[in-house]
């Protein structure tokens, strides 16, 4: 089962005519970024991401656009060739939502280009550095029984880690990507290398596992190589032919996933990663067909080889909506004979509570699909939609290529692990939030049949016995920042995105006034669910007089609570406080942020135009006078806190 | 695999490897013919070559081709 992972296993196969298509897209007219992605959406070997690697840096140089994939710099340090990986990582990156531009230093200059402030990297000023290091170009030396000697060199490579970090940190202040190292197949000992301390196996275990937590720790992030190596085997891994003849540090076939893998970390660090899961029933969460096999019929039970199959599919999606995917189900079949299982099957595991939105009908699934991404409120970008039946795959697929459809196998055994190969949920970072995501959607469900009760909206507000805390950003929020700040799409004035050392600058800059929100209802706790980030703006002499409202986000969840309202009457108020005379705000629209394209309208900002630069693609410019500005209060208990602590503020 | 089979499914490769269809794979081919023809393309050409033929080339063997001629005398003593 190699071949599911280093063939992407998951991805549709790449079609005879990729070089004809490839050459087709170029030409088109307009942004070229929906082509690229498309086209870097099969399971390409190296000589493809090459070819695709080359349209997209020749599109770049003509300035023709990439649109709508997001940017992302990287520089990769590395102290092996990574001559083969690089156009791998900028094609998969387009497969990924990512433009991908990469900065690639001289061969194995990691320290001096971390070190030196004006090297090529720090001065390219990349979003993120990874370091794309080896176990064989470190300073590890064999300390057989000795485990005085083998803790010694540990932290000689670690503090070598950290020396790394620092460099990056002061020169760059890019986020910094570390890889576990993937020990080599070949033992001295045998199985008594994993327990001696100092043989190799025993000193890249201690690293992987001190690394991992350094870089958590650090709020950096990791890309476990040495995980990708065990999935498909330390001997397919590692060529030692490769690594002598060009210094390469695995083998060839394997460039491909470890390419997915960076592409999902790059994308998960801008927000990208799916956020629901779309399953099929018949024959995907249970074997057979419950309108033609009936309850007993249906093959979802243990001790039975093809009921398991099933059953880990349903154990997997458990899983994943409890660290906060949603999930949903859409499914040819009448909705109550769909739905009798989950209400009276003793073996299934999945139950009607973890499924967010059920569509069980007879109308095509793309339609379906639109349908949930609607009622979640959530793009269809974030959607993976898990089917075995190669038609519905492929009417999605053509009709909706955003959404992410893996291929299964004939197998059902293999459903579940691919997909969790395919990697759609990737994350950096685990909030306390996300483990109550999933729920939410699910509470706004009932709130909205609680709104048709109660009926007029301000009865329904006031029925929701709400609760607003403002905070400034802190230490203790600032993974939920960083996460909504990279996630958050429709509810968004300018997508800004900002990685965590980014959040943490403005977090201590005096100039710069941040706002965390969070609201309780009736419901429950519904988290951080907006962030405001205002810098001061205007000319010289006007400079402490202005806050421009850099970002304002909100989850889509908490849509029409007139929660922008007490926001607005929080900003103000702070900014009454600071002196600031006027508020102004810009609106940047994306292929997503129409929801609120009149949000300072609505706010009773004036629009000043889209000067300056003019007209650009839709931008708009807002201000309000802060003195006379007064908006509505809306019917919930306002909590402030931490607002009086003095930011540290060095004075010169 | 007769010869022209073969030097067929080899041009496939080198239009593929060097993303040029205008390619011509002869006998008295070698590097300095094609353009982008590295060192580094070099080892990207033969592991393809390895994967299309079901092969695998030791390093000095890699080492001692000069020409496509010498490639598919390679290639016919490994598959014959």
């Amino acid at each position: 089962m190699k071949s599911l992972y280093t063939e992407l296993g998951w991805l549709p196969r790449t079609p005879e005519d990729f070089s004809a298509q490839l050459k087709a897209a170029v030409s088109a007219e307009g942004p070229l970024g929906r082509e690229f992605q498309a086209l870097a959406s099969y399971a390409l070997d190296v000589n493809q991401l090459t070819k695709l690697a080359r349209a997209i840096a020749k599109a770049r140089a003509e300035g023709k656009s990439l649109d709508p994939l997001t940017t992302f710099k990287l520089a990769v340090l590395s102290n092996s060739t990574i001559d083969f990986i690089v156009p791998a990582l900028v094609a998969t990156a387009a497969r990924h939502g990512i433009a991908l531009e990469v900065i690639q230093p001289s061969y194995d200059q990691v320290a001096q280009e971390a070190l030196t402030p004006d090297s090529k990297v720090n001065s390219a000023r990349p979003d993120a550095v990874l370091f794309a290091l080896d176990y064989r170009a470190l300073p590890l030396k064999l300390a057989l029984g000795d485990a005085g000697g083998a803790e010694a060199g540990i932290a000689g490579v670690m503090g070598y880690f950290q020396a790394l970090r620092n460099g990056i940190k002061a020169n760059s202040n890019a986020l910094c990507i570390f890889q576990t190292l993937a020990a080599p197949a070949e033992t001295l000992f045998g199985s008594l290398d994993r327990a001696l301390p100092g043989t190799l196996r025993n000193l890249i275990d201690g690293i992987n596992r001190e690394l991992s937590q350094f870089a958590l720790a650090e709020g950096d992030v990791l890309l476990d190589v040495a995980g990708i190596a065990e999935a498909v085997g330390l001997a397919n891994w590692h060529d030692p032919q490769l690594w002598n003849m060009g210094k390469f540090s695995f083998a060839d076939e394997m460039i491909p996933l470890y390419a997915d893998h960076v592409g999902r970390v790059v994308a998960a660090i801008r927000g990208k990663s799916k956020k629901t899961l779309i399953l099929d029933l018949d024959n995907t969460v249970w074997g057979g067909v419950i309108g033609d096999d009936g309850l007993e019929g249906i093959k979802v039970a243990q001790g039975d080889a093809r009921g398991e199959a099933h059953l880990a599919v349903q154990r997997l999606a458990l899983d994943l909506r409890q660290r906060g995917v949603i999930l949903a189900v859409s499914s040819k079949n009448t909705d109550e004979i769909a739905r009798v299982p989950f209400e009276q099957h003793p073996e299934m595991l999945l139950r009607l509570e973890h499924i967010a939105v059920f569509q069980a009908n007879w109308n095509d699934k793309a339609t379906n699909i639109q349908a949930i991404a609607e009622e979640l409120s959530l793009g269809l970008d974030a959607m993976v939609f898990l089917d075995d039946n190669p038609v519905e795959r492929g009417l999605v697929r053509k009709l909706l290529p955003q959404v992410s459809v893996p291929e299964l196998p004939e197998e059902p055994a293999y459903y579940a692990r691919t997909l969790a190969a395919a990697g759609y949920f990737e994350a950096v970072a685990f909030a306390s939030e996300d483990l109550k995501r999933a729920g939410f959607y699910q509470d706004n469900a009932k709130r909205a049949q609680l709104q048709k009760q109660v009926g007029g909206v301000d009865a329904y507000l006031a029925s929701l016995d709400m609760t607003i805390t403002f905070q400034p950003f802190d230490a203790t929020g600032r993974a939920r920042i960083v996460q909504l700040i990279n996630k958050s799409n429709q509810f968004n004035l300018t997508t800004r995105r900002y990685t965590e050392p980014e959040v943490t600058e403005a977090e201590n800059d005096p100039q710069v006034f941040t706002l965390q929100v969070r609201l309780a209802d009736v419901f429950g706790d519904n988290g951080m669910i907006s962030v405001i980030l205002c810098r001061p703006a205007g000319t010289a002499s006007d400079k402490t007089k202005t806050w421009e409202i850099d970002t304002w986000l909100m989850s889509c969840r908490v849509l029409g609570r007139k929660v922008e309202q007490m926001v607005l009457r929080e900003i103000l108020s702070r900014a009454r406080a600071a002196g600031i005379e006027k508020l102004t705000g810009v609106y940047k629209p994306t292929d997503r942020n129409k929801l609120v394209i009149d949000h300072y309208a609505k706010l009773g900002f004036t629009k000043i135009g889209p000067e300056p630069g003019q007209d650009e693609s839709g931008i708009t410019r807002w201000e309000l006078d802060v003195s006379a500005a007064e908006p509505e209060a809306a019917p919930m208990k306002v909590v402030s806190l931490g607002f009086d602590e003095v930011k540290e503020q060095t004075v010169a | 695999m007769d010869e022209a089979q073969l030097y067929s499914r080899l041009t496939e490769v080198f239009h593929d490897v060097f993303d040029d269809d205008t390619i011509q794979v002869t006998p008295q081919l070698s590097a300095k013919d094609v353009d982008g023809w590295d060192s580094l393309t070099h080892i990207r050409l033969l592991l393809t070559i390895e994967r299309a033929f079901k092969i695998k080339f030791s390093t000095s063997e890699i080492g001692k081709l000069e020409t496509v001629g010498d490639l598919v005398k390679l290639v016919q003593s490994k598959i014959s």
